[in-house]
């Protein structure tokens, strides 16, 4: 056998303190004189660009204007008024593509207000400080809403609703709340079980009652919560993920990066996971940045991020790749996947085909072929919807649930937000704005 | 390279840095520091009569306001004059001196208001060889409950007595330190003069509550629960020692008066600046006591630098070059017009110049052009304030712009390139008074 042939993929890279270190908090938290000083740079702009860049209109100069008074309790507020997840959106939000893009600070001097950074100093203190939850519930309306799936969006919506004095019950597929806030994101983006303590946080308001481990389609029928519940909200993520379509995909060291992700968030100890020598993950996206940079920091030696088209084409944002390349992980475009070589059932190299835009500027490959030689091939070609359980209830567009502005259906009772609807970007921050607007849409509806 | 030597009453040192009487200068291994580290000249700080000297507080004697960056902007204090035994003071004012000839070496006195009193310390002083003294007038706390200091200050009639004592009983050059805990400064320095002192230091500290403790609910700095009023300096008074600085340098009975100024010198600019309202020499405290003494470099260097530049050879070049400069409200040029201009290019839009006219001033800025943001004054509706060139963050992006052609846009009047002030103005009830 020649060494190409033989995989390696084993658990135990590291030390102990090697794996703690590396899975530490990437951006550490702003310390409180750290935050006065940064949040003295920001300039309380009229009518700020920060504020309309923001999916959820969190107003940003105010919220950065108290933690300057030395009051982040309030400035907390300020953030949760609008977005009830501003904690994990701190750390989670592609901030460089939203907020801080378009930063005056960004246009006077290239480098913007650290917004991120401030709405996590603003929370982390809030829930810190074991704060009283920061909204109470208005009268008892009597009515009820289901909620399908407990992420992002369809917490967001919950709590909306609970402060509106409905009765929420979500059910959620999962043993856990919180969606890819649990399950999706980076463990060094949130350590120490943040998004549990975030769920507890939104649960304090009272109102709402999750009931784990119900899925949709196998445990609860969407006809029969149309009937049970005055209003459902659909908030089904996208369970499915894209294939590669190439043979060999079942053998051993194929890997679906959400997955891999998954199990990471849920580990108990991170040196029980295995991971390959050498890995190559397939795919653009924040997915596939997240997938190569844990590999790496779970010892991996050489990670390689193959995507079909540009850099300038990648989903990931720039400062994502980039975090990537300063740990020396390869990313290299224009390679789309051709073969996977398989020996004894394992994956032990991928064979990736050049490509280039023709003249109508459609992606074809070019012939030429690279052979990158890998104990994992992580796949993070993009998440699919699952239409299933839907039973032919909603309208769908692109096999997406079709929705109007105010995320309502074409169902009157049903209403649906986050990445399972058509149109947007799959980000956090947008599936609580989502979630906000169902909300306010379903109330309108019901108290009408 | 531009020669900063100062002669002040005939009172020689390298450059016109002397420390303020104060902490900094309270003993000879201090002033021996900053001698090494460059500074012209010091106040020693001041002397009381002899026999068991004052006390000061043994919890906190300081409080202060900050930057964002904690940046110190301004101090407050409650510290009284030496609480060091008189006879070590003179002692060591007396080798200190002879260790560096070239140095000023003033000494800061305070002692009842009692002619027996001056007379007993005036020659033991003048003793040491010292160049000359200063009267501390001005200390606002502890010392003027006693009747000494600022309380002596606010009274022209002492000042003037005790300053003609000074004068009889001893040959040295004599400096009255104003206290700023008045209502119009030029009183006191007409007192001084009148009492035959030889110049003027100003100002001393302001009478401050620094900031108050919440949690407490004492004024800061808080000695067992309590606080008392201090003396604010630093940054945040130049202001106000600049405008006292210039009410005396122009009053036609003080002019000419030598005047040593005091208050919040950070940098050469700020030493500058008091120059060139008259100044013969600036005194420092707050940098010193923020930074330490090594400063006195930068501001050497840097008057230096700028003098090099501007092609002054001596501090006398620029010396009371601003003071023509400041006249009276009623005096300035009403047919000058100015009209806010926004630099498109330099412009970040953020705003700030905007709401400030909208919410306070006159409504003169845009923040919306064809649905997009922009940011552009309405000449038709400015005034010339200047309320946004304060506000914008960037440098020299909004300017003000003399209208020298046509007609003001918001008056409609033409433009006048004749001189013309209040005190002639049709609106001005005195104006017509006087023509009828």
């Amino acid at each position: 056998m020649t060494e190409s042939e033989t995989s390696d993929v084993r658990a135990n890279r590291l030390s102990g303190a090697e794996y703690a270190d590396n899975f530490s908090d990437i951006h550490p938290p702003l310390t409180p004189h750290e935050a006065l000083v940064e949040a003295d740079r920001c300039y309380f702009c009229y009518d700020a660009p920060c504020m309309t860049a923001c999916p959820t209109s969190i107003d940003i100069p105010m919220f950065i204007r108290k933690i300057q008074a030395a009051n982040p309790v309030g400035s907390a507020k300020t953030i949760f008024e609008q977005n009830i997840m501003g904690g994990m959106c701190a750390r989670v939000c592609p901030t460089e593509t939203l907020c801080e893009e378009v930063c005056v600070r960004e246009t006077a001097e290239g480098k913007p207000v650290k917004i991120g950074l401030l709405q996590r100093y603003a929370t982390d203190t809030f829930m810190e400080r074991e704060q009283p939850h920061p909204f109470s519930r208005a009268a008892p309306t009597g009515k009820k809403i289901a909620v399908i799936g407990a992420g992002p969006a369809g917490l967001s919506c919950a709590h909306r609703l609970a402060t509106k004095g409905h009765d929420v019950t979500v059910y959620e597929a999962r043993e856990k709340a919180g969606g890819l806030n649990e399950y999706g994101i980076a463990s060094y983006k949130t350590t120490n079980d943040f998004a549990q303590d975030e769920v507890e946080f939104i649960l304090q308001v009272g109102g709402i009652t999750i009931e784990n481990g119900k899925a949709l389609g196998r445990d609860v029928a969407l006809e029969q919560l149309t009937a049970d519940f005055d209003a459902v909200f659909l908030g089904l993520g996208l369970p499915g993920v894209n294939a590669l379509g190439l043979e060999g995909e079942n053998a051993s060291g194929v890997i679906d990066a959400v997955d891999f992700i998954g199990v990471l968030r849920q580990a108990e100890d991170l040196s029980q996971i295995e991971i390959g020598r050498r890995i190559v993950v397939i795919g653009g996206g924040m997915t596939a940045i997240d997938a190569a940079m844990q590999s790496k920091l779970l010892g991996a030696e050489d990670v390689t991020v193959a995507y079909r088209r540009g850099q300038e084409h990648m989903n990931a944002s720039l400062y994502e790749q980039e975090l990537a390349q300063t740990h020396g992980i390869a990313i290299r475009h224009w390679l789309m996947p051709d073969s996977l070589n398989v020996s004894n059932g394992a994956v032990t190299a991928i064979t990736l085909e050049r490509t280039a835009l023709d003249a109508g500027g459609k992606l074809v490959g070019t012939g030429e072929k690279v052979t990158i030689e890998a104990d994992q091939v992580f796949k993070a070609i993009g998440q699919t919807p699952d239409a299933g359980p839907l039973a032919g209830s909603v309208e769908l567009e692109k096999g997406r649930i079709r929705v109007d502005d105010q995320r309502r259906t074409s169902h009157s009772k049903i209403w649906a937000g986050g990445d399972c609807v058509a149109g947007g970007e799959d980000l956090t921050v947008v599936s609580v704005e989502d979630g906000k607007i169902a909300a306010e849409s379903i109330h309108k509806a019901l108290m009408a | 390279m531009a020669d900063l030597s100062t002669n002040f009453l005939g009172i020689k040192s390298p450059n016109p840095f002397w420390l303020a009487s104060a902490p900094p200068t309270d003993k000879a291994y201090n002033v021996e520091r900053a001698f090494e580290a460059g500074w012209g000249g010091v106040v020693w700080k001041t002397l009381g009569e002899a026999g068991p000297p004052v006390v000061n507080v043994n919890g906190p004697r300081y409080g202060a306001i900050w930057g964002p960056d904690r940046r110190l902007l301004g101090l407050n204090n409650i510290e009284l004059i030496t609480d060091r035994d008189l006879e070590i003071n003179l002692r060591e004012i007396t080798e200190v001196k002879k260790r560096w000839p070239d140095r000023a070496m003033i000494v800061s006195i305070m002692v009842p208001c009692e002619e027996s009193s001056w007379k007993s310390i005036l020659p033991r002083v003048e003793d040491t060889g010292a160049d000359g003294i200063e009267l501390n007038f001005g200390c606002p706390h502890g010392m003027s409950e006693r009747g000494m200091g600022a309380a002596v200050g606010q009274v022209p009639e002492y000042i003037q007595m005790v300053a003609e004592w000074c004068k009889h009983y001893s040959k040295m050059p004599v400096i009255v330190k104003l206290t700023p805990n008045i209502t119009d400064i030029r009183y006191p320095a007409r007192a001084a003069k009148a009492g035959g002192a030889d110049a003027v230091s100003l100002i001393n500290t302001i009478s401050s509550i620094v900031s108050v403790d919440l949690d407490n609910f004492a004024p800061v700095p808080t000695i067992d629960g309590k606080g008392s009023h201090g003396g604010y300096c630093g940054p945040a008074v130049k202001p106000i020692a600049l405008n006292m600085v210039a009410e005396i340098a122009r009053d036609p009975e003080t002019r000419g008066l030598p005047i040593s100024g005091i208050g919040g010198v950070q940098t050469w600019r700020d030493a500058a600046e008091f120059i060139a309202l008259g100044c013969g020499t600036v005194q420092v405290c707050t940098a010193a006591m923020t930074y330490g003494f090594k400063i006195v470099q930068e501001m050497a260097q840097g008057l230096s630098d700028w003098m090099d530049e501007k092609g002054y050879e001596t501090i006398a070049d620029f010396q009371g070059r601003a003071v023509p400069n400041v006249t009276d409200w009623q005096y300035l040029n009403l047919n000058y017009i100015t009209k806010a201009k926004i630099d498109q290019d330099l412009c970040i839009k953020c705003g700030r110049c905007h709401i400030a006219c909208e919410d306070t001033s006159h409504q003169a800025i845009t923040s919306m052009v064809d649905g997009v943001r922009h940011f552009e004054v309405m000449d038709d509706e400015c005034v010339g304030c200047n309320l946004c060139v304060n506000v914008c963050p960037v440098d020299d992006c909004i300017t003000m712009v003399q209208m020298t052609e046509g007609s003001d846009p918001r008056t409609g009047r033409p433009i006048d390139h004749d001189y013309a002030n209040w005190t002639t103005h049709p609106n001005n009830p005195m104006a017509k008074q006087a023509a009828e």
